[in-house]
């Protein structure tokens, strides 16, 4: 029950867009195209799982037990760096096709807020391993759902008659901005 | 004369941090802790000096080892710098100011992440000297700083009818402002009107915003 509680208030109450703000760059940069936010959201998902695995394990076998947890900033940047440039190195090895859909975005994953904010929750919160991956998984769907929808409305957005200062970003904000009052609605799902 | 020169310069690289290029209005990127932090000018100016000093330090640190830096190993080397430097001034909030650290503990350790500074190492500090580093990091942390103030200023004073804690509207607040539709609300009314400013006054197109990261 625990877990499901994780995976829900990870996706919805608290949606790394919506409610938390984190990773605006990249949903503001990306959402112009469906079919570009489809592709980040994929790439962020499953970078977020698995750094948060291997970041919970480094943090619990190796920094807790030699007391280096006031490094953390540093050593979980380092984890996601290495296993983003492995995994371009392979992806680009064994399937050459899924490197020309996904690959661009993931150079831009390395010193990226979101994926930094999973590991940065998961050993503040002392959660478990299974928790932690839940956590990933959760915040990763939440944040395909945000681009999913904010790329859809951009793609209508762009046929829109708006003021010269506010065309493009400003319009984007303030249209989040209305997203996230709807999102507000999901707070009350779960009491904790 | 020389020195006259050079006064002008430094002077002209803080306006283009501060205006030309700043990091929140123009640029659009490291927008996170634009509306994370900024339920309250206390807040948003606590996170602008944490930002002016990585800011600063990361610059200074890196025009100082340039020399040492193998141009093939930099960015990992630029991240080492941040991060350590976030952790500095991570560290020091969490010991000197305790009550808004907990309210921003999170977004203090995702500087550095920010890409407005790991730019400003790449393009400018590691080619100049330590002095006019300085400045140019003093200037894009005060622009980052003066983005933040400005979005926290009108929200705390339309959401808590306050500033910096003190009741100053005796009115019933608008409370959307302290949600977060408030935040993206007011950044992106602000980015329109600074977009405003440059197409009405300056002949600019408007930032438009190419979204980094």
């Amino acid at each position: 029950m625990k877990l499901f509680e994780i995976f829900i208030a990870s996706a919805l109450i608290n949606n790394f867009v919506f409610t938390r703000f984190l990773g605006l760059c990249i949903f503001f940069g990306v959402t112009k195209k469906v079919e570009t936010a489809v592709g980040m959201s994929i790439t962020f998902t499953s970078v977020m799982m698995v750094s948060a695995a291997l970041s919970w394990l480094v943090f619990n076998y190796v920094m807790v037990p030699l007391d280096l947890t006031f490094l953390k900033i540093v050593i979980f940047i380092g984890i996601i760096a290495s296993f983003v440039q492995a995994s371009d190195t392979i992806m680009r090895k064994v399937s050459p096709g899924l490197y020309y859909k996904l690959g661009v975005y993931l150079a831009l994953i390395s010193t990226n807020c979101i994926i930094l904010a999973v590991p940065l929750i998961n050993a503040g919160d002392k959660y478990n391993f299974i928790e932690a991956i839940t956590l990933g998984l959760g915040s990763g769907l939440g944040f395909a759902l945000a681009l999913i929808i904010m790329a859809s409305i951009r793609e209508k957005l762009e046929l829109a008659n708006v003021p010269r200062p506010f065309q493009g970003l400003p319009i984007a904000f303030v249209t989040t901005g209305l997203i996230a009052l709807a999102f507000l609605g999901f707070s009350g799902i779960i009491t904790q | 004369m020389q020195s006259q020169q050079k006064s002008t310069n430094y002077w002209s690289l803080l306006l283009i941090g501060v205006f030309k290029e700043n990091a929140i209005f123009r640029l659009a990127i490291s927008l996170c802790p634009a509306i994370a932090v900024t339920t309250g000018l206390k807040t948003g100016t606590l996170m602008g000096i944490a930002v002016v000093f990585v800011t600063v330090m990361v610059n200074i640190t890196v025009s100082a080892i340039r020399a040492f830096i193998h141009p093939k190993i930099r960015i990992p080397v630029f991240m080492l710098i941040i991060s350590g430097w976030v952790t500095v001034a991570d560290l020091s909030m969490a010991a000197f100011a305790r009550d808004a650290y907990k309210q921003m503990g999170l977004y203090i350790q995702l500087i550095v992440a920010f890409a407005s500074i790991l730019t400003r190492a790449e393009v400018f500090a590691s080619k100049r000297s330590v002095v006019p580093s300085f400045f140019d990091g003093i200037g894009s942390g005060v622009g980052f700083m003066f983005a933040l103030i400005c979005i926290s200023f009108f929200r705390e004073l339309l959401g808590k009818g306050a500033l910096w804690g003190i009741d100053i509207i005796h009115a019933k607040p608008l409370l959307i402002m302290l949600l977060p539709t408030g935040g993206f609300i007011a950044t992106g009314i602000l980015m329109g009107f600074f977009n405003w400013i440059d197409i009405r006054f300056y002949g600019g197109k408007g930032a438009g915003g190419a979204g980094g990261h």
